[in-house]
């Protein structure tokens, strides 16, 4: 099988799209001519020209809100965040107008749009730039959210994402764009709403999102080979709607949970994941779920210091120690 | 500020000469059915039938109805949270709009929406938006997709002219001359934005309107209580749409009577009472097209009459409607909030995406 960046397997699912169906339209900031300012988009401005890539002037609200309204009447945008950090210029739009319309409307209309970019810290851009809102976008019912952590997942799920009749927040990872991973050349679709187990094991459950995915499988490895503890992997891959049967099923399994995130502690996924399992598997439990996840300040700019923010290997290895 | 009526007839506008006497009339049996579902909807908010906010659009009825008018199979209406005027003009029927305001399941949004949020996508009507130009890019979007297929239509998206002082719209206006939509802003400036005057609230030389200028986009001002003038100005934009593909913003001055919703306690403190009546007088739309119909020998006092009252029955019969309708049940809560779940779709039945249990 080729092994393919996250960035191609993502570029690949939206020109696979592009060609299958002729409502899909790229809009955002440089996909078209600078090619995408992360590349995602690479190529496609020339392959596919003027009318299917397009790029947008620096007006998020606007850009957002009209893919709204051009997916009103028909149409699927996929619109590119340059940093999912700007969604809070285009709030309105995406809470108020994506999120409500359907409802609003009493199941008049729907909304089948994807809005997509990077969501992450760890790039030394500070605060502004760093934000991963899938735990706020998630809160608000009508929006589907999902954070693939491999180019397999990307792929997948952003075809099904672009085909999907409901608005969907798909936030990648500018860590991960370069990264490599085997992905089929023949087409495939990965439901949103289906987590994967991503590594086998027995003792303990390390439950994640997005790029804390690698980290727990960086840490499961440490503890086989260091403390003779069977770590099982859950990668989440999407958020809302939520595979809360394979949460379960681990949990139920292993005895012991650790939920690991990117985002900061407050209300976060994990937050949800943690109530889930206190109410579900209570009696299941052998020890108290417990959290790791961004230290809860903005995104420090120290490229010394930015590191330590956000999970590291050696601490999921300390907190399963702790319960093991 | 009183809109400086201008002294130029628009009845010889080829759009206005086209009319039979039955479009007049028409006109004028919209204009107040819009009217009188709206007084029949203030008694019902005063005796506590229904919630929320009810933002009225009397005395502005002319400007809905005019523009409306104007509308083909591949034009679209979009506005703010003052739309019970577009959604009676697009053709919605009372009931359902009545009923909607009680918060009936047989309401246009099965009572999910409210006074500020109908909905016609049958009608070309998308809403019924509560955020102050968060309908904006909305308007945006249904002209870029209407020049996407390749269809010649026009989005008219209305705004208020407290509307203008939000920054998403001038990404609109730029976007809109920048890359050639079909979308026609109509501000409809009816003085006040909420309690703050026009002159308290904008800065401007001569007209809002006038803020296209440095968009590079064609712009106008259009006196509202004169149907013939709103239907002249939006024909003109709306061809500029259809056949140029470009944007126009058209600033069409207008009244409203009563506060900016029925919750606006002040609205004869922010501004007098005689200049409401002023308005009243010598600005009303129904009654200056009254007298220009009767004048045309199109509509005699009893016609009218006979007109009205058939509006006041309808409004009336609307609210025994939305009185008998039921509520929702609590179980529809939470139904229409995904097309997928709501469909059953594979899709929708897959994950969980609902979290109180």
């Amino acid at each position: 099988m080729p092994e393919i960046t996250y960035r191609e397997a993502l570029r690949h699912a939206l020109a696979e799209e592009i060609e299958r169906d002729e409502n899909v339209v790229l809009l955002g900031e440089e996909v078209a001519e600078y090619d995408g300012a992360y590349k995602v988009t690479e190529g496609l401005w020339k392959r596919f020209g003027d009318k299917r890539v397009v790029d947008t002037p620096i007006s998020e609200a606007a850009f957002i809100g009209m893919g709204v309204g051009a997916s009103m009447l028909g149409l699927r945008p996929v619109m590119e965040l340059m940093f999912w950090s700007f969604a809070t210029v285009a709030w309105d739009q995406i809470v108020n107008n994506a999120g409500f319309v359907r409802y609003m409307s009493g199941g008049l209309i729907n909304c089948p749009i994807v809005i997509r970019g990077p969501a992450n810290g760890g790039t030394n851009v500070g605060a502004t730039h760093s934000h991963t809102p899938e735990n706020m976008l998630a809160n608000i019912p009508g929006l589907k959210v999902v954070c693939p952590a491999t180019a397999y997942d990307a792929k997948g799920l952003m075809k099904s994402a672009i085909r999907d009749n409901d608005p969907v927040m798909f936030m990648e990872n500018t860590l991960l764009y370069g990264e490599k991973w085997e992905v089929p050349s023949e087409e495939y679709l990965i439901p949103l709403g289906v987590a994967d187990v991503k590594r086998e094991g027995s003792d303990v459950s390390l439950i994640a999102h997005g790029r804390a995915v690698l980290t727990a499988l960086k840490a499961a490895e440490l503890l086989a080979a260091e403390h003779d503890i069977q770590a099982e992997v859950i990668d989440l891959r999407s958020i809302r709607p939520l595979d809360e049967e394979a949460i379960l099923k681990s949990v139920r399994k292993t005895h012991r949970a650790v939920l690991i995130e990117e985002n900061k502690p407050f209300c976060g996924v994990d937050a949800q994941i943690s109530s889930m399992l206190m109410e579900k598997a209570f009696d299941d439990l052998d020890a108290p779920v417990l959290r790791i996840s961004a230290i809860d300040a903005p995104a420090i700019y120290s490229p010394a210091l930015e590191p330590l923010q956000l999970p590291r290997p050696t601490d999921i290895v300390s907190k399963v120690l702790s319960i093991c | 500020m009183e809109t400086a009526v201008k002294a130029q007839d628009y009845s010889p506008a080829p759009v206005n000469q086209a009319l039979t006497s039955d479009d007049k009339l028409r006109f004028l049996r919209e204009m107040l059915r819009i009217r009188r579902f709206e007084q029949a909807a203030l008694k019902q908010y005063q005796v506590g039938k229904m919630g929320g906010f009810l933002h009225l659009y009397i005395g502005q009825e002319s400007v809905a109805v005019g523009a409306v008018s104007l509308m083909g199979a591949n034009d679209h209406v979009i506005t703010a949270y003052r739309d019970h005027g577009h959604a009676l003009a697009v053709g919605m029927n009372m009931n359902e709009c009545m009923a909607e305001l009680f918060g009936k399941a047989t309401g246009c949004s099965k009572g999910k929406g409210g006074s500020m949020h109908y909905f016609a996508p049958d009608k070309n009507f998308w809403g019924g938006h509560g955020i102050v130009a968060g309908q904006t890019p909305l308007g945006l979007g249904l002209a870029f997709a209407i020049k996407y297929k390749g269809l010649k239509g026009a989005a008219l998206c209305f705004l208020g002219d407290g509307a203008v002082n939000q920054g998403s719209w001038y990404e609109c206006l730029n976007i809109a001359s920048l890359w050639d939509l079909p979308v026609v802003y109509i501000i409809e400036n009816n003085q006040y934005s909420m309690g703050t005057s026009l002159v308290r609230s904008s800065a401007f030389r001569t007209s809002l309107a006038e803020r296209a200028q440095g968009f590079a986009m064609d712009w106008d001002v259009c006196n509202g209580e004169d149907l013939y003038e709103v239907r002249a100005k939006v024909q003109e934009a709306m061809d500029r749409a259809h056949k140029q593909s470009r944007p126009t913003v058209l600033e069409i001055s207008t009244y409203r009577y009563y506060g900016h919703s029925v919750a606006d306690a002040k609205h004869k403190v922010y501004r007098s009472e005689d200049e409401i009546e002023r308005y009243k007088q010598d600005h009303d739309p129904i009654r200056l097209w009254k007298t220009r119909l009767i004048g045309e020998g199109v509509l005699t006092a009893e016609k009218y009459d006979e007109i009205d009252s058939a509006a006041r029955q309808e409004a009336a019969e609307s609210v025994k409607f939305a009185e008998d309708s039921p509520f929702p049940t609590a179980a529809s809560i939470s139904e229409d909030i995904y097309f997928e779940v709501d469909r059953q779709t594979i899709a929708g039945r897959t994950g969980k995406h609902f979290f109180n249990d």
